[in-house]
């Protein structure tokens, strides 16, 4: 870590967005990871996101798990609110605090330890429960806060820093939410801005449960040339299958796209994902086929990112339990103790 | 764009804007750490082998380094460089053992200085360390030139002069005062080794204007009123005072009005207040002292009564810019103004004179009688004779002829020596990393949020009405340092290693002005728009990596980077490292080394 705190001063340049603020406001505490860290960027990538996006930081929630990766929450936004909950028990949290309070933009952070192994049974279940959220794993295969193990996303054949060689297949995150079926599946590198920003922000907006696996180099203990989760290896073999535009709803489109690789898709509050095809077989409104496409580049020892797969038709857990308009901690007295009378009307409908 | 050769000297230099800036080159940082730990003696030092007269210079520079200053883009104000160096010399130590040992057996040389000012002392300074035998000529009893005759001593105390001059005059100098050099072709004669001429730009202008004869005993010119203020020939001065002209000589005629006699003292320029010529902080001390500044009147009469001054008249104008973008003075129609005046003194500029120097001894002179020299050695088309300062290029400042004055004592030196002038000394340059632990530099990179702090000043019904007594008083010690504290280090620059580079992004993350981009290498003008912030300073250079592993560059805009180090603290493989460069423009005693 460093000693010194980051200068204030900013690029004289730096504009403002719609709500006053610039990127700068939108930081948090300094980074106490290792420099270099893939984390970092994620971090840089949400701040970069949610100014662009004019977010107001009080309407976001931010809430990760243990490890490494759960220390980003600490490193953007510090006027949101969040919580640092139990290892692997980041998705609880977050559905109560999603159930409580519906209106809020959450963001959960978790690892490949705290999602891939001990809170993988809770990662399953917030999948499965639809929560209207973005779910960020910074997925580096390795346990790097307790120097280096293998996880479980490391790749067959992967070897750590000390030569241990993975005997097993990896859990492959993407494909497991796909399954479980996750709305809004996407795979980024935190080497490559350009396309993690745009997912992040269509995250955000997407209406259900939206997951992004991010290769987040540990460069501590993952940066050799015999991992497939180092940056040497994952700039090398990353094949994105789509470029991404994140239009926000409030801007005019401008841009012109050439008919058959582009592909238009509406968010429910009006913004617009572009994507640029980069393989004319390949449909992300298409389970199967993204499963296939996903599994034909590991194959071929390539990563296969971007949007990965998209489903506007599914419900959300309000829609499906068909809760209140109003957020539940907005409830008063009245309504949650409607009286004896209510009551009697209730137990009538059980006679 | 092709990779930065940041081998090249003026490279990083250049990123020193304040260092850039200053016509001698003074390692400006490097001073200012020195007097943040309290090494006050050691800093001065630094400005002494460089600009000669840390003390006076710190207290009357035309300080062309604060608005180069790197903080006055990132944040309101430059750091307060000059008042700075004023620190360095208010609280050193004796610094008799510091300064350079003359040689008993003088060389066998034997050079003139014609003028005894910062660009004759700074020849003096740098060749008498050398063995070489001085004689100094200056007309005036005491020398320091224009520093002495005109900069009043509420600015500028005479004992802060003395001990500046003294320091190069006691090396050895044969100093022969009160002594006007009227013929270059006798000195010639006299056989020495080199001539150096720096005798400033003497000659006041004139303004003849109607009524001029009938009023002309209460009619000055600036700089020898100033002189004769200075020599004490002059001790006072009518109630009714109009300074004429809108430059710095201006502000210290009006100011030395106030405190000998003048009650109504007035500047009036002819053009518009922003396009006065003075430095802002001399307009703003005058400004202070009550003294309103009449702009937009342009001088038409002398108006006597009983053949003696009692008022000037002045057309009234408003500024118009014409059709090609020319700026003009139009007549605004209005009754001309009566401004009542006991005297008048005139600081509308000043010229060179070289009535003295016959003109058939092979020195030509251009069409404006200005000396043609090479810009860079001094030598006039005289082999033996060259010229410094004011003299050489017309009225500048002090700072320009000591950079000036090193300059030709290097030509001087190297002529001596039988070599050839035009092939100037390399620069001395070092450039080693700050790294003392993972995070931990030899330089506080720790940079404070402060405003330019100002420097306190004496009571102003004590300093009107008292010449002598100086009116800033300079940083105390806390105030000194917190505005060191200030300055971002410059000078220490982010060397980048392309081959160690893994393009991790964690510079790109962490750099709080983004400076630094990863990109598609492309020309100049499309790199500027296209990096993580537009580089739209062109003054300015970006730093540019060869190809990196993805086929992308590294490029860096140098114009916002506050030298934090933390693009080199977050690297994992020290791609980025903090260098101090250190730069020093080569000196007499540089010179002939090979």
């Amino acid at each position: 870590m460093s000693y010194i705190n980051k200068p204030k001063f900013k690029h004289p340049q730096m504009q403002a967005n719609d709500i006053g603020l610039t990127r700068r406001d939108y930081e948090g505490t300094l980074t106490t990871l290792c420099g270099g860290c893939g984390h970092d960027s994620i971090s840089a990538a949400i701040i970069q996101a949610a100014a662009d996006m004019s977010l107001e930081p009080h309407r976001v929630a931010k809430i990760s798990g243990i490890g490494c990766s759960s220390k980003i929450p600490s490193y953007f936004l510090s006027k949101a609110h969040g919580f640092n909950s139990v290892h692997g028990r980041m998705p609880s949290v977050a559905t109560g605090a999603n159930i409580a309070n519906k209106e809020l933009y959450y963001i959960g952070i978790s690892g490949d330890g705290d999602s891939a192994s001990i809170g993988l049974g809770q990662f399953c279940h917030i999948v499965r429960r639809r929560i209207n959220m973005l779910y960020i794993v910074a997925n580096n295969g390795t346990y790097g806060l307790t120097k280096g193990q293998l996880s479980a996303t490391a790749d067959l054949g992967s070897k750590t820093k000390s030569g241990e060689e993975s005997q097993f297949d990896n859990i492959d995150m993407a494909t497991l939410a796909i399954e479980l079926g996750a709305s809004f599946v996407a795979r980024s590198f935190s080497g490559d801005k350009k396309q993690l920003i745009p997912l992040i922000q269509a995250g955000l907006t997407h209406k259900g449960f939206a997951f992004i696996d991010v290769i987040s180099p540990c460069v501590t203990f993952n940066n050799t040339d015999f991992s497939t989760h180092g940056y040497k290896n994952t700039w090398e073999n990353n094949v994105a299958l789509s470029g991404v535009d994140f239009v926000p709803l409030r801007e005019e489109i401008t841009t012109s796209y050439a008919a058959g690789k582009e592909k238009e898709i509406t968010l429910h509050d009006g913004s617009v994902v572009h994507l640029h095809k980069t393989d004319n077989n390949y449909d992300p409104t298409d389970k199967e086929n993204a499963l296939h496409h996903i599994n034909e580049h590991k194959n071929q020892g390539k990563i296969a990112t971007g949007l990965l797969y998209i489903n506007q038709s599914t419900s959300d857990l309000h829609e499906l339990q068909e809760t209140v308009d109003k957020p539940l901690n907005c409830l008063g007295n009245q309504e949650l103790c409607p009286g004896s009378e209510a009551l009697n009307d209730i137990n009538n409908t059980f006679r | 764009m092709k990779p930065t050769d940041i081998s090249d000297p003026n490279y990083f230099h250049k990123v020193v804007d304040c260092q850039w800036a200053c016509p001698a080159h003074t390692p400006v940082p490097e001073y200012i750490r020195l007097i943040a730990e309290k090494r006050y003696t050691d800093a001065y030092m630094i400005n002494w082998h460089s600009n000669v007269f840390p003390g006076i210079l710190g207290r009357t520079c035309d300080r062309p380094c604060e608005p180069a200053c790197r903080r006055g883009r990132v944040e309101e104000e430059p750091v307060a460089i000059c008042r700075l160096k004023r620190v360095a010399a208010d609280y050193k130590s004796d610094i008799a053992n510091r300064l350079p040992q003359i040689p008993k057996e003088k060389n066998g040389r034997h050079i003139a200085l014609i003028g005894g000012g910062p660009a004759s002392l700074t020849v003096a300074r740098d060749l008498m360390p050398l063995g070489y035998e001085i004689t100094l000529f200056e007309k005036d009893k005491l020398s320091g030139g224009a520093m002495r005759t005109q900069i009043p001593r509420f600015r500028l105390p005479g004992e802060v002069l003395d001990e500046e001059l003294n320091y190069i005059l006691q090396m050895g100098v044969n100093c022969r005062f009160g002594e006007e050099i009227t013929s270059m072709r006798a000195i010639l004669d006299e056989g020495y080794d080199a001539i150096f001429v720096g005798t400033g730009a003497p000659l006041g202008k004139w303004l003849d204007l109607p009524g001029h004869d009938e009023a002309k005993d209460n009619i000055h010119t600036g700089i020898e009123w100033l002189a004769s203020v200075a020599f004490e020939h002059i001790s006072s001065i009518g109630k009714n005072v109009l300074v004429l002209g809108g430059g710095n000589t201006a502000m210290d005629c009006c100011r030395t009005s106030k405190r000998i006699g003048g009650e109504q003292v007035s500047v009036v320029v002819r053009s518009g207040f922003d396009e006065m010529k003075a430095s802002p902080w001399e307009i703003e001390d005058a400004m202070n002292e009550d003294i309103p500044i009449l702009n937009f009147h342009v001088p038409k009469r002398y108006i006597t009564e009983n053949g003696k001054l009692v008022a000037m008249a002045f057309e009234k104008v408003r500024k118009e810019i014409d059709a090609d973008g020319k700026r003009r003075l139009v007549p605004t129609g209005e009754e001309p103004a009566i401004l009542a005046c006991d005297d008048v003194l005139c600081a509308i500029g000043q010229e060179n004179s070289f009535p003295w120097i016959e003109r058939d001894l092979g020195i030509e002179f251009d069409q404006w009688e200005v000396p043609v020299l090479n810009k860079s050695t001094f030598q006039s088309t005289h082999e033996k004779v060259f010229f410094g300062g004011d003299a050489a290029l017309g009225p500048d400042n002090i700072i320009t002829a000591v950079a000036h004055g090193h300059d030709a004592a290097v030509s001087i030196h190297m002529m001596c020596e039988k070599q050839d002038i035009s092939k100037r000394p390399n620069p001395l340059t070092n450039l080693s990393s700050q790294k003392m632990g993972i995070h931990q530099w030899s330089y506080d990179n720790d940079i404070s949020a402060d405003f330019r702090f100002a420097v306190p000043h004496a009571d102003k019904q004590k300093t009107l009405n008292d010449i002598n007594i100086e009116v800033e008083l300079g940083f105390d010690e806390q105030l000194a340092f917190n505005e060191t504290m200030r300055c971002l280090n410059c000078d220490v620059q982010t060397v980048f290693t392309d081959k160690l580079c893994i393009e991790c992004d964690a510079c790109v993350d962490i750099c709080p002005t983004d400076c630094i981009s990863f990109t598609q290498n492309q020309d100049e003008p499309e790199l500027r728009k296209n990096l993580l912030a537009p580089a739209e300073n062109e003054e300015q250079d970006l730093y540019v990596s060869d190809k990196l592993l993805t086929g992308r560059i590294m490029a860096k805009n140098e114009d916002l980077c506050l030298h934090c180090g933390l693009c080199a603290e977050r690297c994992p493989t020290n791609a980025w490292d903090m260098h101090k460069y250190l730069f020093n423009t080569a000196k007499a005693e540089n010179a002939c080394q090979s």
